[in-house]
């Protein structure tokens, strides 16, 4: 696993902001200026790769893509991947992404400005495509087993690991470098932002992004690049590799309803399919991973969904967005990094700004503060526009 | 003779092209292949293009480069074209 985010910038400072339930969020004065609703944001840092890439790389890459890169280096040398390995081996690479505004507005201005299609530059159209990440990745590590972007809005990187499960479950591929990354900037969410879905908490940023909370005001966009290596047993041992959870199953549904509003039916069939497809009983599941992104409806959505699955005893829920902000297209492959180091160090971060819950909130078990406890499962939820759903199941892996 | 200062434009070609490429200014020398020294590939023509274009308020094209083969090829190429200009 490796990441890049706005609680950290490789896993040991974003473990450490999950166990001191630390806020990413902050004001971009940029967007005030702007004429944004809302300047909040997760806060992140563009990395130099001045030493690491060449010019012609870097030139390709877009702002997602760089954090993309950085959290694949770190993933990569984690699991013991180096370039003699993917020499010798199809690995793969499927990864979620949604959009990458920068270059293509550059661009239009450049076209529009100078009425000449040449100096919008070389870097513009493989920085422009959606599927910027992949295509970058797979041409600087010089994978060659399958590769695409996957793009399934705010639920694109965990559909990215279900696909790459399947894949692998299946024996089509034995390796695949998967995750999804979210460009941090304005452009990325004007469009956004003039739906009023924002939270405008401006005078407590960090206070702003309040899951399940009954004051919530609406989310707040964020971004960075979570990546993971999805194996199987075999690929991981004969690599000596550590193995640092197993992926038990991946359900999906879409709504097939509202492109903006979430409904309670299709979360419950995707959460449903999972637990079915797992072998594992409720109880099992000792944490939930929750969508929850701080809007009014979505988050009520899911708790009902949760409550209805789960109406045996509910596990401990807790939305990392608190936190994160909503990491959009890579908010599906962080919060499993985020779960399987809470996961592999025992202990449950705490849904922030939890403070007053409403009606549907109230009958779910919210940690408020951290929770130091082994646990050996857990499930996390992802959804997005147009009702697209997914849900992974991962447990600790036992020899 | 046009007015421009020859050897300010060559000095500040040899500069830009350095950074842009990320290479050695002592390997750009008058008589070797720009092509070959740049280690260009035929999108970073393009890049070429706009390099001239911000730099020297000017567009070429493509066919433009097809004459060029050195850098005093090239001095000689923008230095015509910014007198041209004048």
């Amino acid at each position: 696993m490796g990441i890049y985010s706005c609680i950290g910038a490789n896993l040991d400072e974003v473990k450490q902001s999950l166990y001191d339930g630390r806020s990413g969020v902050g004001i971009d004065p940029v967007r005030t200026k702007m004429g944004f609703i809302s300047p909040l944001t997760g806060i992140i840092r563009r990395p130099d790769l001045k030493t690491l890439l060449d010019r012609r790389k870097r030139n390709y890459l877009s702002e997602q893509g760089e954090y993309a890169y950085m959290a694949t280096l770190e993933a990569f040398r984690n699991a013991k991947i180096d370039d003699v390995f993917l020499e010798a081996n199809d690995v793969g690479i499927l990864y979620g992404n949604d959009s990458s505004s920068v270059p293509v507005i550059t661009a239009a201005d450049i076209v529009r400005n100078k009425k000449n299609t040449v100096l919008v530059g070389s870097g513009s159209i493989f920085q422009s495509m959606n599927s910027t990440v992949t295509m970058n990745l797979s041409v600087i590590f010089k994978l060659k087993g399958i590769s695409f972007t996957i793009a399934g809005a705010c639920a694109s990187g965990s559909h990215a690991i279900g696909i790459a499960y399947l894949l692998v479950k299946n024996g089509l591929q034995d390796c695949i470098l998967c995750g999804g990354a979210q460009e941090v900037n304005p452009f990325g969410v004007g469009s956004f932002d003039g739906l009023s879905a924002f939270s405008t908490r401006v005078d407590a940023a960090q206070k702003a992004s309040r899951p399940f909370d009954k004051n919530r005001d609406g989310l707040v966009p964020s971004g960075g690049a979570a990546s993971l290596v999805v194996e199987s047993y075999e690929s991981a041992v004969k690599r000596d590799a550590p193995i640092l959870a197993e992926i038990v199953s991946y359900g999906f549904s879409s709504n097939g309803d509202h492109i903006s509003i979430p409904n309670v039916e299709g979360s419950r069939k995707s959460l449903q399919m999972a637990i079915d497809l797992s072998g594992l009983k409720l109880s099992d599941i000792q944490y939930i991973n929750a969508h929850a992104t701080s809007t009014l409806l979505g988050d009520s959505n899911e708790a009902q969904a949760i409550l209805d699955v789960f109406d045996n005893g509910c596990p401990l829920v807790a939305s990392t967005k608190s936190m994160t902000g909503h990491e959009m297209w890579m908010a599906g492959a962080s919060e499993i990094i985020y779960s399987v180091l809470m996961m592999n160090n025992d202990f449950i971060a705490p849904n922030i700004n939890f403070e007053e819950p409403d009606d549907v909130s109230a009958l779910l078990n919210i940690p408020i503060k951290r929770v130091d406890m082994e646990f050996d499962a857990f499930l996390s939820n992802s959804f997005g526009f147009g009702g697209t759903n997914s849900t992974l199941i991962v447990r600790k892996f036992k020899n | 003779m046009g007015n421009v200062n020859t050897e300010e434009v060559i000095e500040k070609i040899r500069i830009i092209l350095a950074e842009e490429f990320e290479i050695d200014i002592n390997t750009i020398q008058p008589d070797a292949n720009l092509m070959q020294t740049l280690e260009l590939d035929s999108l970073d023509l393009v890049d070429m293009v706009v390099l001239v274009e911000q730099n020297f308020g000017f567009t070429v094209t493509g066919k433009d480069f097809a004459n060029i083969k050195t850098f005093r090829d090239f001095y000689g190429f923008i230095i015509e074209r910014m007198n041209a200009a004048e």
